[in-house]
């Protein structure tokens, strides 16, 4: 059994052609896209390892996002489920209200450096292509960004800040009109346009560089968050889980990556896919559901597919985790057993949704309320000597005609 | 022994013109009717390329993208592609058959099985469209085994030093993309600039039955004739979907279409 090499990023541990644990993720692109690829992995390596380059994300992410996110305890949730103590990391918090802020950072300032004028992107909960649009505005950049025509009527809010932004959205009308498509068609996109516009994908999927230009940007995440564990406790407490909803797994990773060294019995990472709805036999759950390896969208990992190799349909309310893949990275952590995997329903989503708004001031979009079902689940069985975190990764405003029709109204 | 892919190049060349290859995805828009339109256009084409359609394309225009989603709408699998084939071989003078599609598909079938059963209906050439150089070695050896032709692509963006390599280690057929675009694009750079382009690249693989693709239609053709061969496909797939929405027999339209492609270079 392959191991996880302590005090190297994980994102690094992988072999000469992408590959973590031997055989997830790769590099499967067309010819055209090599050398663009191969430019961009040369600028990325000298990026990371430049102090100026460095200076000027961590000023981003202090100045623009606002560091640090917010570490607070739920106090009514842990009285009312009276087991483990639940805190939440509200990276709802960062400027433009999700965790693809500091992704979308990276790229713009990697957009600069390679002398492209525009960034094309995906998003299917419209967070990722909002943060780009948000970013090419204050870098002087043009912006493209694909979405899904299912995901643009169900994620309007989020399609009016990127038009105001100035951004162009792409309506993808192929398929099943989700995220799949959209990254898809992204990549098409830039198969054509690669020597003029620079592409960025919303999460920590895609061929082996954007995996790892993801994982760099949140890690941030889990560097606030050990800051603020220290300050909290004193030390890493004994009994700690790291609770995240994973799509492509962008927001885990970063939530979780100062922690892979630790035993997973002093700190166990829970991820959390979208189980769909209860009665329906779609999901967006690869990793709890135990799917076989694909090829999707330049890299090997679990996915939801038929037995010709065809992707499968999706579902899920949260159209940010309504993906048929995930990363190499979490399938790598399933096997390995650093990770565990489960998934909630949408009817778990929205309960928790709506448990949580009632007890505490904190209003978590649909994809985190799949983290929230969780700890609602494990924490009445755990003593308080447990601690739980979970990653309030993004603010339900996007969400809110959603949660209106489910649950009759929505308030903020 | 030479190819069958080799012995078309060769036919063409002592005719004094460029091989003609045709792509159509299998399946489009039935099973029944991709048979009869191979089988009909196999009169005028030299090489005939099959695509194995997946819902995910990563490299495809609309136009292909079209004919994979029609294909896909109508049931077809991996085992009626290569019935397809099978059945397609058996005609008299037949073709040379390619295979073209995603790494994907290859992968879910099994790698070494996909190669067999490839051999056992008798397809000559495999193109895997994301399964660039140096990750396909393995998988180029193992068609080379099976007397299959691997054909690997090379395109504007490709460094000299990495085209030298892929020729290197190429069988006899190498696949030029004409320009920086999915299949099936408008010319974005003129022909003459294309062919520059290609020569460069022909002059590194001289031994090599060097193709061109990409935005080749009915006007363009006749200005590569220089080239060792052409590949049509989105103009053929959208021959397809235009005489589908006609209510028009597919079959009789692309039989036109590719005698004239044939005209034009000959
Ligand atoms: C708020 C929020 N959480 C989670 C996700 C899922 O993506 P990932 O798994 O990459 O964090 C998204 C994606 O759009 C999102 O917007």
């Amino acid at each position: 059994m392959m191991k996880i090499k302590k005090g190297i990023p994980l994102i690094d541990q992988h072999d000469k052609n992408g590959f973590y644990g031997g055989k997830f993720g790769g590099n499967y692109v067309a010819e055209t896209l090599k050398k663009p690829i191969d430019d961009l992995t040369k600028l990325f390596e000298k990026c990371r390892k430049d102090k100026n380059f460095i200076k000027e994300r961590d000023n981003l992410y202090e100045n623009y996002v606002g560091k640090p996110t917010r570490f607070i305890k739920l106090q009514n949730l842990t009285d009312h489920l009276g087991g483990a103590q639940i805190y939440a990391k509200m990276v709802s918090d960062a400027n433009g209200g999700a965790h693809k802020i500091y992704n979308a950072i990276t790229h713009a300032m990697l957009c600069k450096k390679a002398k492209k004028k525009y960034m094309c992107t995906d998003t299917g909960a419209g967070y990722n292509g909002k943060m780009f649009s948000m970013v090419a505005k204050k870098f002087g950049l043009g912006c493209k960004v694909f979405m899904g025509t299912r995901d643009m009527e169900r994620q309007k809010p989020n399609c009016d800040s990127i038009r105001k932004n100035g951004a162009e959205i792409i309506p993808v009308t192929s398929g099943s009109k989700t995220l799949v498509d959209a990254v898809s068609e992204c990549i098409r996109y830039w198969v054509s346009n690669c020597d003029k516009a620079h592409m960025g994908i919303g999460s920590l999927v895609g061929p082996n560089i954007f995996v790892k230009i993801c994982g760099f940007s949140t890690s941030q995440i889990s560097r606030e968050l050990k800051v603020q564990l220290e300050e909290e406790f004193g030390k890493i407490p004994k009994r700690l889980k790291l609770i995240n909803c994973v799509g492509g797994g962008s927001s885990a990773y970063g939530f979780w990556s100062e922690f892979f060294d630790y035993d997973k019995k002093h700190i166990e990472l829970i991820g959390v896919e979208a189980g769909g709805p209860k009665n329906s036999k779609l999901h967006a759950a690869p990793l709890s559901k135990n799917s076989k390896i694909a090829i999707l969208h330049g890299a090997a990992a679990y996915c939801v597919q038929d037995s010709d190799g065809q992707i499968d349909e999706t579902d899920s309310c949260s159209s940010g985790l309504d993906y048929p893949s995930t990363s190499p990275i979490h399938c790598y952590l399933k096997d390995i057993g650093r990770a565990r995997y489960s998934f909630a329903t949408d009817e778990e989503a929205f309960a928790a949704y709506k448990l949580v708004t009632e007890l505490e001031e904190i209003s978590p979009s649909l994809e985190p309320s799949h983290s929230f079902a969780e700890a609602i689940k494990i924490a009445p069985r755990l003593d308080d000597s447990n601690i739980i975190v979970v990653n309030s990764c993004g603010d339900s405003l996007k969400d809110k005609d959603i949660i209106k029709k489910r649950l009759g109204s929505y308030s903020r | 022994m030479k190819s069958q892919i080799s012995l078309a190049f060769k036919k063409c060349r002592k005719e004094n013109r460029p091989a003609l290859l045709t792509y159509i995805v299998a399946g489009d828009n039935t099973k029944k009717k991709s048979l009869e339109i191979l089988k009909s256009i196999s009169e005028y084409a030299d090489i005939l390329e099959l695509g194995f359609a997946h819902n995910a394309p990563t490299a495809d225009g609309p136009q292909i993208q079209n004919s994979s989603y029609r294909a896909l709408k109508n049931g077809i699998k991996l085992k009626d592609v290569f019935q397809i084939v099978k059945n397609y071989k058996k005609i008299k003078n037949s073709k040379p058959c390619i295979l073209m599609g995603y790494y994907q598909m290859v992968y879910k079938y099994g790698e070494r099985k996909f190669i067999r059963k490839c051999k056992q209906v008798g397809v000559d050439g495999l193109i895997i469209v994301d399964l660039p150089f140096p990750d396909n070695k393995k998988f180029s050896r193992l068609c080379k085994k099976n007397s299959i032709t691997f054909i690997q692509l090379l395109s504007p963006t490709t460094s000299n030093e990495r085209m030298k390599k892929i020729i290197q280690s190429s069988h006899d057929m190498i696949y030029y993309i004409s320009m920086l675009s999915t299949t099936g694009g408008k010319l974005k750079i003129s022909p003459n600039k294309i062919l520059k382009n290609y020569f460069k690249v022909k002059r590194l693989s001289k031994a090599k039955n060097t193709v061109i693709g990409f935005g080749i239609t009915e006007k363009t053709i006749s200005s590569f004739k220089k080239a060792d061969g052409l590949v049509v496909g989105s103009a053929l797939c959208k021959g397809i979907s235009e005489s589908l929405k006609k209510r028009q027999n597919p079959v009789i339209k692309l039989n036109k279409m590719v005698k004239k492609l044939k005209s034009r270079i000959t």
